[in-house]
């Protein structure tokens, strides 16, 4: 039997760059392969080859064993082939059942074309009845969650009678349990005959349901490993080509300054969202602490709140023992405390400004005098950022918009260190950056703390809290739930707080 | 640059047709009225300009200019203002119904085209109220030389309005493209929520593009008060705030904000007023002016963006991150 699809000889060169040679890659039936390598490996644009959305400069695609062009994404639908972007593509003033059936809506009344509205809601809703999702397909799709959404997108690509269905970072924002429920429907496709590409940075991931994975490296093949093959250290051996058992070195210098305790803290918080807990935090000066939680535990928007974007309802901010007043990011900024958000590209950056008008944003006013930049002092300060944390780009007045996800959350940095930070709050600092970048993100974070600037750092991925915190602070439906120090530190403690499943009693945090 | 290129081009060649046509078109007297137009809707393009960089609109430029025009007349005329406080009140008025708008956009959030639509019925209304529907004028009343100078006078064979233009041009291209506010400017219009976490006080930012937009807008209004000497409340002004909307368009401000150059508003200004002067002088029928101008500013942004789509689409390709 001929494998299901077969990509040979795969070749994409855009303008300058060569982003596929001679790529490979075997699909078979009911089989669930991993596909993985750094940013800029070319995943994507061998995925968008395959979906339609771009077409190759030479190789050829057989699905079927018989060659196919195609052409566009709506070929590649025609043939089975359905594409699961890492960005949602649902339509949020829609309900359920109108974004499963788009474009393939049921029809009555002959030319008339009228939806058959009894029918695509009996079989939307069977259809969220088999993806195990409890909700009716009435429901309008800004009410769910994000994790309810890419189900919504995979009942989609079920309805359409995918054969491949094509998963690009589908993990990225869930919480771990909805993680181990998209686990449990990816095996139900590879059940039920479907193939699926499995697109992941998140290594245990590809580990756990992968039935091979197949490993690019600078838009090559980099090797491919079999089921029992596949264990971490050899994914990331192949996908950088050397081993990466420092990427937490801890370089840490030794912090037990008591008195510097309460350097910077946060008491009796409330913020919009969870307007009936206070939260209290405090850190040392230097210390990093970490900041755990599921996703919606409020950790975004405690951050969001110190920052100033949404202002306290009430709670009161010390810095260096004095108490500041934080009305919006106006005030934190003033007082040298800065957000890296989660979001680079649409709350960190102006992606369609340069490098350079980037990082000089924030108190603009330093590089000019009576109002007017001097254009020649806002250059050197960002050429000195740059290179001071090894921001790699041709040149400072490229737009943020053309760097990669690594070096972009290095000109988010760059913009802050500018302006010598006391506290520095990092949401989610590696999300999307492939993994060289984020060592240098981890050792920067070291740096900083040896110099005395306390980070607060939001991460979902658990080797991360682990492996940079002094302290970790779980937070669970808008509550710190737990802290733990660096000795008490394991994955099982984070989970079981984060869960909320034993919760004490009281916790004061201080 | 390339925008303001393409559009300086097409401005170009418009001018050696019309030229070739109809060599009337460089009569000394036929250049010297069009730098008149181009400096009077030049100035005003420019505030409008501003406020399309922040994301917004105004369109209330028209009804606010016949207000401020019947409040001119009868400041002067009737209750004998002096000149320049009468001059001082015009601007300051129009600053304070700009800044209302500003206010009311970026404080409560509403949009800035229902805002600004309202001001032009509201203006508009309130003009023809307060002259009772009666046309206002300067008739041949003393002590105004000054601004008649202004609206109809040369300086070394330049019209004043043009030579007002330069000017504020100047200023306004070192507030938008060598300041702060202006880097702010930007960085609001493209994307105001990066704007606000990089501690930019957008607020504040938005609401002075359109005060800015209300000065200029009395500046262009007191020349043209003064270039017709009669201001009709029901008709003066009437759709002007299109032609400074073409005009930005034109010279390559994006309506979804975070873009645009004043030389490239001022070309866009300069390019409606040959074109008026066009179908004058090719004897075309004048009730088919609105018709050719829509014609050619169709043609001239499906171009550049065809052009642009072009490019984008080879750099966005260059750029995948692959």
């Amino acid at each position: 039997m001929p494998p299901l699809l077969q990509m040979s000889a795969i070749s994409k060169r855009f303008p300058g760059v060569v982003a596929l040679e001679d790529v490979h890659l075997q699909v078979d039936p009911a089989e669930i392969v991993g596909l993985i390598g750094e940013n800029g490996a070319g995943k994507s644009t061998l995925m968008k080859i395959l979906g339609g959305v771009i077409q190759p400069d030479s190789g050829a695609i057989e699905l079927d064993g018989e060659k196919v062009v195609i052409e566009s994404p709506r070929a590649a639908s025609g043939r089975g082939i359905e594409f699961i972007h890492q960005e949602l593509s649902v339509l949020d003033n829609l309900d359920v059942a109108a974004n499963i059936f788009l474009r393939r809506e049921p029809t009555k009344g002959g030319w008339l074309r009228l939806i058959d509205n009894a029918r695509l809601y009996r079989e939307a809703d069977a259809l969220l009845k088999r993806l195990g999702l409890n909700i009716t397909s009435r429901t309008p799709l800004a009410k769910l969650s994000l994790a309810q959404q890419q189900l919504v997108e995979i009942a989609r690509a079920i309805s359409a009678g995918a054969r491949i269905v094509i998963m690009d970072e589908p993990t990225s924002s869930l919480t771990l349990s909805e993680v181990r429920r998209l686990i449990e429907i990816v095996r139900d496709l590879k059940a039920s005959g479907v193939s699926v590409v499995y697109i992941s940075h998140r290594l245990h991931e590809v580990e756990e349901i992968c039935d091979r994975a197949v490993v690019l490296r600078d838009g090559r093949n980099a090797g491919e490993l079999p089921r029992e093959e596949i264990n971490h250290d050899r994914m990331v051996r192949m996908m950088v080509g050397r081993d990466l058992k420092d990427l937490f070195k801890s370089g840490r210098e030794t912090k037990t300054d008591a008195q510097a305790a309460d350097w910077f803290s946060v008491r009796g918080f409330r913020t919009a969202r969870y307007p009936q807990e206070a939260v209290s935090i405090s850190l040392a000066r230097g210390e990093v602490l970490g900041v755990a939680g599921l996703v919606g535990a409020g950790r975004t928007e405690l951050a969001q709140t110190i920052f100033g974007i949404d202002p306290a309802i009430a709670g009161e901010v010390s810095l260096d023992g004095k108490r500041i007043t934080i009305k919006g990011p106006i005030d934190s900024i003033a007082h040298g405390i800065y957000l890296i958000p989660e979001d680079r590209r649409t709350c960190g950056l102006i992606v369609d400004m340069n490098i350079r008008e980037n990082i000089s944003l924030p108190k603009l006013n330093r590089f000019a005098t009576s109002g007017l930049i001097q254009f020649g002092k806002e250059k050197a300060a960002a050429k000195q950022a740059c290179q001071s944390i090894n921001v790699k780009a041709p040149s400072i007045e490229m737009k943020a918009a053309n760097l990669s996800g690594g070096n972009q959350q290095k000109v988010v940095l760059a913009k802050w260190l500018t302006l010598s930070p006391k506290v520095l709050i990092f949401d989610e600092p590696t999300r999307g950056i492939d993994v060289g970048a984020k060592a240098e993100i981890y050792a920067l974070i070291r740096e900083l703390s040896n110099q005395g600037v306390s980070l607060i750092v939001i991460s979902s991925e658990m080797e991360e809290v682990l492996g940079i915190s002094d302290r970790i602070a779980i937070m669970h439906e808008g509550r710190i739930t737990g802290v733990l120090e660096r000795e008490q530190f394991s994955e099982e403690a984070v989970m079981a707080f984060a869960t909320g499943s034993n919760r004490p009693a009281h916790m004061e945090v201080v | 640059m390339k925008k303001e290129l393409g559009i300086f081009l097409l401005l170009v060649l418009l001018c050696v047709i019309v030229s070739v046509i109809n060599p009337n078109f460089l009569l000394a007297i036929n250049l010297q009225n069009l730098a008149r137009q181009i400096g009077m809707f030049g100035i005003f393009s420019i505030g409008l300009g501003l406020v399309i960089i922040t994301g917004g609109i105004e369109l209330s430029v028209g009804s606010m200019m016949a207000l401020l025009g019947v409040l001119m007349s009868m400041m002067l005329t009737e209750w004998h203002v002096g000149v320049v406080l009468a001059v001082l009140l015009c601007i300051a008025i129009a600053m304070s119904l700009t800044l209302i708008h500003g206010l009311l956009i970026t404080r409560l959030n509403m949009q800035p085209f229902i805002v600004t639509l309202c001001g032009l019925l509201f203006y508009r209304g309130l003009a023809r109220f307060i002259t009772k529907d009666e046309t206002k004028g300067f008739g041949t009343s003393a002590g105004l030389d000054f601004l008649r100078f202004l609206a109809n006078g040369n300086l070394f064979g330049i019209p004043m309005p043009f030579v007002l233009l330069i000017l504020i041009a100047l200023v306004t291209w070192v507030l938008l493209h060598r300041s702060v506010y202006g880097r702010y400017l930007f960085a609001t219009g493209r994307n105001s929520e990066a704007a606000r976490y990089a501690g930019i006080n957008t607020r504040s930012t938005i609401t002075i593009a359109y005060v800015i937009a209300g000065a200029l807008t009395a500046v262009s209004g007191i020349m043209f008060a003064f270039y017709t000497n009669s201001v009709s409340p029901a008709n003066h002004g009437n759709a002007y705030e299109l032609y400074g909307i073409a005009a930005a368009v034109l010279g390559g401000c994006s309506l979804r904000g975070g873009e645009g150059s004043v030389i490239g508003i001022i070309i866009g200004a300069a390019l409606l007023q040959v074109l008026r002067n066009l179908v004058n002088l090719l004897g075309i029928p004048s009730s088919l002016d609105f018709a050719v101008m829509g014609a050619v500013i169709l043609i001239g942004v499906m171009a550049d963006q065809i052009l642009s789509e072009r490019r984008n689409r080879r750099r966005r390709a260059t750029a995948q991150d692959a």
